[in-house]
């Protein structure tokens, strides 16, 4: 320890200890332009500036604190250099600085208020250019001063590397990669360089109307509603306008005030004009029901030639509803459910819920469908997402949630990433992944199609596709032959090892080099640096619960971690990146059909009674139809009636030509959304929600962070809370539900789990907790699970060895390309939200299939052709990017889009334990487009 | 990408990394070992640069840009650098650089027609005792005369 005085006051501070950060603990404030705390201290501006009695004054952001130090930290000496300092730099500065006409809150500008400097007194030089190719953000070099801020915010917080200093002498100024313009340059969009600029050389354009000064705003804090990461966030509201203007990244264990270009740019979409506002009725002449627009009723009917659009059409689906009071709506609701109960029985009716929605909307909704239904027929989009991940875990180690979260990463030196495109699908903790991998962590990805990440890789593998559980059998194999095992841990917390054992005593290297198209060596070398790892964290995404075979990749995932001790310690675990919002809180809150909330099973006699007292009613016994079976109940007329809360099935669930049908078939359809979906068309009622940003209400993050989501805007019309029309249908349906409010619902769900004890609003606070948080004076929930014993009746976890299947849909002469299916950075899922988001929708506006350069030429097709692709199950039509990130002899395709929906093509075989479809993988072909 | 270094400079290459503590400080001899090999610093070789020393392409190019060494642009075969500084100044060497200039027919910063000789100006090349002078590719050439400069150039421009 060091003990120095500042300003005469002593204080006493570790070594290396800057005197900035110094002062900073005795709040003495010193102005600086090129340091922010998060970055690492350059000392190039010079404001910081500080006497310690020293020839000249020294830059107090970067010098360590000395023992017996005598700091002065604003004699005259010093102000008057930096009078001078914040002279010279507004010499230069342009008539209007871009950020003081927008959030008012550039440090340079405050600064020379402060010291009265306008740089009138010296000559400019002969000015810089502007630079406003980017979609969100301006730049003006006239006003940067190069401290360097957003070089180091672009490499050291976003670890994109896309900004450096270009030139030299009066001519230098930032560039993005090689000069190139912003908006055609490698950059993500996400904003990390605009926030940490304290002048007006990056700022935000605006996205949903002008840009005004903070003080001008409401903020609410609040949560991201995008991804699983759950990014703590701050919507800069304009109440009289009710919009948002900007938004900021706020400071929270999960994201530390980084954001990605969906959560900073893509808030608009609640106001969009689109918005229902008005209870619909189908009218009585669009019966039968059909699809209502050409882009849903499929490429052979009518429509064709017209040119597709990238909305659902109102003019097209508009005519056959008309408008209705709330309260003939949900009475109809109600009559048509409580009919098709009474001549088909419970188990005609279904529900799908939605991630997307709050575990209060989850929790009551599966209430509704089990108690009011009937039925335990209600399912929601983790079927799609993680449910093979989820059964492997509950069937190993007893729970489905994360064993530690994803910032535990900085702990490990081996990080193994499988089948997980995370730059684009859980960003911001990519950037936390990517700050690992430059302190030293080995990153390994193992995915059949290149991440972007992966040039921050220590190996990256790509396998063939779906060969997933052949490459992890070897790792396992050689882990076990080179005695790279953790023995004790195996003995004392594992069941199972002699049979994996035997099973993978059957995948030498070579035998899994050739099903998974890579080296003997790659393997092997993975193997070691995974079993030799002191702490090897595990992390999966689609790649490996998307598969017919789902379940078994994640059984080899877990058994991997398993067998090498990788569980229960810093630096380890297990880790699917949860990809919805709240697709971990709405399966915690019982929006499955075998479990009730907190994963307590339907078929467990003493369960069914704990619900059935604690709800007042008998409860179905049967275990419900899953997502998939449920469309397939309505194809074949057992399922009679549906309830869509928040889903949109008809572009998110496999063959959409089978779901078209299946749709057409339901007696009655009840859609409750924000905007008129693909899936509404098919509906007899529609029920305008409220969306996101308009509403209160708790999510868990992947983490198991449960956080409050909360209102930043008024709903439009005359929409209404999610929560108060599913307890309306409820009520009217003869099952009373009658909260006050929405913390009603939280305290109700909780007190039926164990999980979620001791959470309640006030302790979720401004942060959240992780579950399971039971002590209350504790800072946070338990960050790493499963330390002692697993979750299982004998408190160990049981290794499931698994063997390699061959693929359900191989490739053939007729269809002699693999398709694989994912996302794209800039949208979400079936893009209802990001499609009508004005900055996303610029940035990203339409699909593309992704094809290798030697396949490009070798079909004589050239990049930015229109091309067919064809499946067994259907055909659709856009245009082909040239790609080195997909092997050669497969293409890829986000599902985002309507006007060239992947799931046409995709195949509805699922895996036979998690019920999950297999989007990553079937037969297509590829060809060019008849003009 | 098409660019390749030569057997030779693959192996100079792994020699040269060898010496740094990281890639990135490796940065400035890479850059000269590929502009030895192509005349210029192409931004296809910054892109190359960039991704074998796994750093950004901004950072190569924020380089490369820095050093006037380093040529952005395709140059003659010879390189002429006319000292401006003080001493030289003094002796002369406007007169000499504008002798150059109408000899080469080309500004200063510009390449012969015939891709023989790029004309470029210096700061101190730390020969002021000799002054005027010019460095012609790795030599200096001291106590010019126009004449002196003539012969220079002549052998630059027949060779």
């Amino acid at each position: 320890m060091i003990t120095l005085t500042i300003d005469d006051r002593p204080i006493t501070v570790a070594e290396g200890t800057t005197i900035w950060e110094a002062a900073r603990t005795l709040a003495i404030e010193i102005p600086v332009l090129c340091h922010d705390p998060r970055l690492r201290p350059v000392g190039v501006c010079r404001m910081c500036v500080v006497d310690i009695g020293a020839r000249t004054l020294v830059a107090s952001c970067v010098r360590p604190c000395e023992s017996g130090m005598k700091v002065v930290t604003g004699s005259e000496k010093v102000e008057r250099q930096r009078r001078t300092l914040t002279e010279l730099l507004m010499s230069d500065q342009p008539e209007v600085c871009p950020k003081e006409s927008t959030t008012g809150d550039s440090v340079l500008h405050a600064l020379a208020r402060r010291y009265e400097a306008t740089g009138a007194s010296l000559p400019r030089g002969a000015g810089r250019p502007r630079d406003l190719s980017s979609k969100v953000i301006a730049v003006d070099h006239q006003a940067c001063i190069l401290c360097d801020r957003c070089v180091r915010g672009c490499d050291e917080i976003q670890g994109n590397d896309v900004i450096s200093r270009s030139g030299k002498g009066y001519g230098t100024k930032i560039a993005f990669d090689l000069d190139a313009p912003m908006g055609a340059s490698t950059c993500v969009s996400c904003g990390e360089c605009m926030a940490v600029c304290p002048t007006g050389a990056l700022v935000n354009k605006p996205v949903s109307g002008p840009i005004v000064p903070r003080r001008h705003l409401k903020q609410v804090d609040s949560v991201c509603p995008y991804c699983g990461v759950g990014c703590g966030l701050t919507y800069n509201v304009d109440v009289e306008q009710n919009k948002i203007a900007y938004v900021d990244g706020r400071e929270s264990p999960v994201n530390h005030e980084r954001l990605c270009v969906k959560g900073r740019y893509g808030f608009d979409y609640a106001q969009h004009p689109q918005r229902l506002t008005k209870p619909l009725i189908r009218r009585a002449e669009f019966y039968p029901k059909a699809a209502l627009s050409p882009e849903v009723m499929g490429n052979q009917e009518r429509g064709k030639g017209r040119r597709k659009t990238a909305l659902v059409s109102y003019d097209d689906v508009m005519p056959a509803f008309r408008e209705a009071s709330w309260d003939e709506a949900l009475e109809l609701v109600a009559s048509r459910l409580l009919a098709v109960k009474k001549e088909h029985g419970p188990g005609a009716l279904a529900g799908f819920g939605s991630a997307k929605c709050s575990i209060e909307e989850a929790y009551l909704f599966q209430k509704l469908v089990r108690a009011a239904f009937g039925t335990n027929n209600v399912d929601h989009c983790t079927r799609l997402c993680h449910a093979s991940s989820v059964a492997a875990l509950l069937e190993t180690i007893g729970s489905g949630a994360v064993t530690n979260t994803f910032a535990g990463i900085a702990e490990s030196d081996v990080a193994l990433f499988a089948g997980t495109n995370i730059s684009a699908n859980h960003p911001v903790a990519a950037s936390f992944f990517k700050n690992a991998a430059a302190r030293g962590t080995k990153l390994i990805f193992v995915d059949p199609r290149r991440p972007d990440i992966a040039r921050h890789a220590w190996r990256y593998a790509q396998i063939r596709h779906g060969s997933d559980v052949a490459f992890y059998n070897a790792m396992m194999h050689v882990i076990l032959r080179e005695g790279l095992i953790d023995e004790a841990y195996v003995r004392d917390h594992t069941t199972g090892i002699e049979e994996l054992r035997a099973l993978v005593d059957r995948y030498p290297p070579a035998l899994a080099a050739e099903i998974c198209g890579v080296t003997a060596e790659m393997i092997v070398d993975i193997a070691r640096a995974y079993g030799g790892a002191k702490a090897a964290i595990t992390f999966w995404g689609m790649g490996i619960s998307q598969h017919t075979h789902g379940t078994n990749n994640a059984r080899c995932l877990i058994s991997l971690c398993l067998l090498t001790g990788n569980s229960g310690r810093p630096g380890t675990g297990l880790h699917p990146l949860r990809g919805q919002n709240n697709v971990q809180g709405a399966s915690d809150a019982g929006l499955i059909p075998m479990m009730y909330p907190d994963y307590q099973r339907v078929g467990d006699p003493a369960i069914r009674e704990k619900f059935e007292k604690a709800w007042g009613l008998p409860l179905d016994p049967t275990p419900g139809l899953t997502v998939t079976e449920i469309t397939t109940g309505a194809l074949e007329g057992r399922i009679k009636g549906m309830y869509c809360l928040g889903e949109n099935p008809f572009l998110s669930d496999p063959n959409v030509n089978k779901v078209r049908k299946a749709l057409t078939r339901l007696d009655f359809l009840a859609v409750q959304d924000i905007f008129l979906t693909e899936t509404a068309e098919f509906a007899d009622v529609i029920l305008p929600a409220t969306s996101y940003l308009e509403k209160t209400g708790t999510y868990t993050n992947t983490d198991r962070r449960v956080q409050i989501g909360r209102p930043a805007l008024a709903p439009p019309g005359d929409a209404r809370l999610d929560w108060q029309i599913v307890a309306e249908i409820a009520t009217r349906m003869g099952y009373p539900m009658l909260y006050e409010k929405v913390e009603d619902i939280f305290d109700e769900f909780t007190a039926t789990t164990h999980e979620y004890q001791g959470l309640d609003y006030p302790i979720l606070g401004a942060t959240g907790r992780l579950w399971p948080a039971f002590d209350r004076e504790a800072k946070d929930g338990e960050q790493i699970l499963f330390g002692d014993a697993y979750p299982t009746a004998d408190g160990r976890a049981k290794l499931v060895p698994c063997d390699f299947e061959a693929e359900k849909e191989p490739t053939s002469a007729e269809y002699p390309f693999v398709l694989n299916t994912g996302r794209l950075l800039e949208h979400w899922h079936t893009g209802t939200m990001t499609r009508r988001s004005y900055a996303l929708d610029a940035i990203s506006p339409g699909p593309f299939v992704e094809v290798h350069p030697d396949d490009l030429a070798r079909l004589g097709i050239t990049a930015g052709d229109l091309v067919s692709v064809s499946s067994r199950r259907g055909r659709i039509e856009l245009p082909a990017r040239r790609s080195t990130s997909v092997a050669r002899g497969s293409v890829f395709i986000a599902f985002h889009f309507r006007e060239a929906a992947a799931n046409v093509l995709t195949l509805d075989a699922i895996d036979p334990i998690g019920k999950i479809p297999t989007f990553k993988l079937c037969a297509v072909n590829v060809e060019k487009a008849q003009a | 990408m098409t660019f390749a270094l030569t057997p030779e400079r693959e192996s100079h290459l792994a020699e040269i990394l060898s010496r740094y503590p990281n890639r990135m400080a490796a940065t400035i001899p890479v850059l000269h070992l590929c502009q030895e090999q192509n005349g210029w610093v192409s931004e296809e070789i910054m892109e190359w640069v960039a991704h074998r020393l796994g750093i950004s392409a901004a950072h190569v190019k924020g380089v490369a840009t820095f050093y006037t060494l380093f040529n952005k642009e395709p140059v003659g075969r010879h390189q002429v650098w006319v000292c401006r500084t003080l001493s030289c100044a003094l002796n002369g060497a406007d007169a000499l650089l504008h002798h150059c200039e109408k000899r080469l027919g080309v500004h200063v910063g510009g390449t012969t027609k015939d891709g023989s000789v790029t004309l470029r100006t210096a700061e101190c090349l730390a020969a002021c005792g000799q002054a005027p002078m010019m460095q012609v590719d790795r030599d200096y050439h001291e106590n010019l005369t126009l004449a002196d400069v003539d012969t220079i150039l002549d052998r630059l421009t027949r060779s």
